[in-house]
């Protein structure tokens, strides 16, 4: 190569370069903004987000979206049988999926290969909603917690990942060695296999928490009692359907419907909190699980 | 899958001999099997049982009389449906959706792997991946209520508008853009998590091959092109059938909250359908059948594109 061309291939990495940081930070601020946005307008004079003054930082600010939220009960309620299900939820996931993956992750499981095979043809084909729908309610599970909870037990993915995890990452002479020392198999499980196994159950805590938290669709379908209904439904009926869930204060018709305004966004950030706090611990265990994921492809 | 078949065959135990055969082997390991007991029976109840609550499909479904002695039917609620007038408009919608989705925002992950490979600071890369992950965490509700304040009248883009010298949209109340804002909003909210999978890919792909690839003159974007794209080409393929496997199905949740009067011209879908008419409205065999007919649809796209992808690039699912 001569001298002016390795110049010239060097000019060009640089343009190429700057072009990439270029992209890069402009794929950064759209991400952002949205989520700035919405935490800006939360602390915001209602009056000023509905004029449109606002637009990166809070005008005017207010505390009165959140001092309300926090008078509001059906957003405590919300917020309390969220959590309830998401822990009960939590549990009941990581044990079924436990007892599911250790021993189909054993090779000397004599029909295990049936087994895969009538699970993870789930993956592909089921009944749908209505005949889902229809057992659910033949169980008697409606207007209870645990419809919201039992048919969702075992994500089939969930169960791949931990299975996988099992075969690649505990050395089966190890097993094999504890067996030769006449430890059962439930033994075997849980003074050997779990606690190699914390990682892969923190990725999978953080998976199904996750999942209970922000879901609704279950919710809809299953609970018509009001008591009953998680943050996710409370916030669809203050987000998108009407303010009635704020009328009757004390303060005028008029400062209600701007406040109204305001409080949808702080329900979002109230709701989001949870999950946003804990983001920057648990992200790396995440992306672990997605890539622990990607070995089975 | 294929994979993991294979490491589990190369851990395949050293048996002891005595006393073979198949009862004893079961027997020995009957523990296991006590395990597994409550997953297997969950997944009978909770995944076979809808298949045999299919049947309705072909029945006049009456609660009374359950699902095995409700009067059959036939085909006539299969008939009904493509007789009926929203059949194509349904079809469409759905299918234009996930094409779109799959035409505009499957790619975008990719390119943003790309891009992150791309990056030398490795700092400043895993800021980018950080925030981009964010939005992944964010339930629907939100993701729409986020969208209806950043798309009302009095929202920041329609000030942007304004401030440009245009004239405001309703754009959640027209039909013309629900399709473009739906796949919009999946893309910021998914294209970061989506990459994860590509950059570990890439990070898989032999240094030494860049390297030459360098030595021969190719620019960067040759090296993109030469040496990056063919790495993860095999997860592409996987992660495209993976996509299409659900291709009937995507996104229903969001759609069903962003669906109005206004926009149903576009945003009506079969699963939202399926909802609305039958948990609530009660018409159960109708629209068991119209979901009995997009879970086929869906299986025959997901069979025909595992099957070209294994004859075509040697990468599928089974």
């Amino acid at each position: 190569m001569s001298k002016q061309q390795t110049l010239k291939s060097k000019s060009d990495e640089r343009v190429f370069d700057a072009i990439v940081y270029a992209i890069a930070a402009v794929i950064m601020i759209i991400v952002l903004y949205p989520l700035v946005y919405v935490v800006s307008a939360s602390f915001s004079d209602p009056s000023k987000v509905l004029s449109g003054d606002v637009w990166l930082l809070p005008k005017g600010i207010s505390l009165d979206a959140y001092t309300s939220i926090m008078d509001n009960d059906k957003i405590w309620r919300g917020y309390l049988n969220s959590i309830i299900y998401t822990v009960v939820g939590t549990v009941i996931n990581i044990l079924m999926t436990l007892l599911a993956a250790y021993p189909l992750s054993r090779p000397d499981l004599p029909g295990r290969n049936g087994f895969m095979v009538l699970i993870t043809l789930t993956m592909f084909f089921g009944g749908g909603l209505i005949p889902t729908y229809l057992l659910v309610k033949d169980l008697g599970m409606v207007n209870t917690m645990w419809a919201l909870i039992i048919p969702g037990a075992i994500a089939t993915y969930n169960l791949i990942v931990m299975r996988t995890y099992f075969q690649t990452s505990i050395p089966w002479e190890l097993q094999e060695a504890a067996h030769m020392d006449g430890c059962s198999n439930w033994r075997l499980l849980l003074s050997i296999i779990l606690p190699l196994s914390k990682p892969i159950i923190a990725v999978m805590v953080l998976f199904y928490a996750v999942g209970h938290w922000n879901s609704f669709f279950p919710a809809l379908i299953y609970l018509q009692n009001e008591e009953l209904h998680p943050l996710q439904l409370v916030l669809r009926e203050i987000l998108m359907i009407s303010q009635s869930a704020f009328e009757g204060g004390s303060i005028g018709l008029e400062k209600q419907i701007l406040l109204a305004e305001t409080i949808k966004f702080a329900v979002i950030i109230i709701s989001s909190l949870p999950v946003l706090i804990m983001y920057p611990f648990v992200q790396k265990h995440f992306v672990k699980g997605v890539m622990i994921g990607s070995i089975k492809g | 899958m294929k994979s993991a078949q294979t490491s589990a065959a190369s851990l395949t135990p050293s048996q002891p001999k005595r006393g073979s055969g198949l009862p004893r082997k079961i027997a020995k390991r009957y523990d296991l099997y006590l395990m597994l007991l409550l997953p297997i029976a969950w997944y009978l109840i909770f995944h076979y049982g809808p298949l045999y609550g299919l049947q309705i499909a072909f029945k006049n479904f009456n609660p009374a009389k359950g699902i095995f002695g409700s009067p059959w039917e036939g085909f006539g609620h299969f008939e009904r449906f493509f007789d009926s007038y929203y059949f194509w408009r349904l079809l469409w919608n759905t299918i234009s959706i996930n094409l779109f989705s799959l035409l505009i925002a499957f790619p975008i992950p990719i390119l943003l792997a790309l891009l992150v490979n791309e990056i030398r600071s490795k700092h400043f890369s895993k800021w980018l991946q950080n925030i981009t992950y964010i939005p992944h965490f964010i339930s629907v509700v939100v993701i729409v209520g986020i969208l209806n304040a950043m798309l009302s009248p009095t929202g920041p883009i329609n000030m942007l508008i304004e401030a440009l010298g245009g004239t405001p949209t309703r754009f959640l109340e027209e039909a013309g853009w629900f399709k473009t804002i739906f796949i919009g909003s999946n893309i910021w909210q998914n294209m970061g998590w989506q990459s994860i999978i590509y950059i570990a890919a890439l990070s898989g792909v032999n240094p030494q091959l860049y390297e030459a690839a360098k030595m021969d003159g190719a620019s960067r974007l040759r090296r993109i092109w030469h040496v990056s794209l063919p790495g993860i080409a095999p997860v592409i393929v996987i992660l495209l059938i993976l996509d299409i496997g659900h291709f009937m199905n995507v996104g229903f949740e969001k759609i069903l909250l962003m669906q109005n009067n206004l926009n149903l011209e576009s945003s009506d879908v079969i699963s939202t359908f399926v909802y609305t008419t039958g948990v609530l409205k009660g018409e159960y065999s109708y629209t068991a059948a119209i979901g009995l007919f997009n879970s086929v649809i869906n299986l025959i796209l997901l069979l025909m594109v595992n099957r070209f992808a294994r004859k075509t690039s040697e990468t599928s699912l089974w």
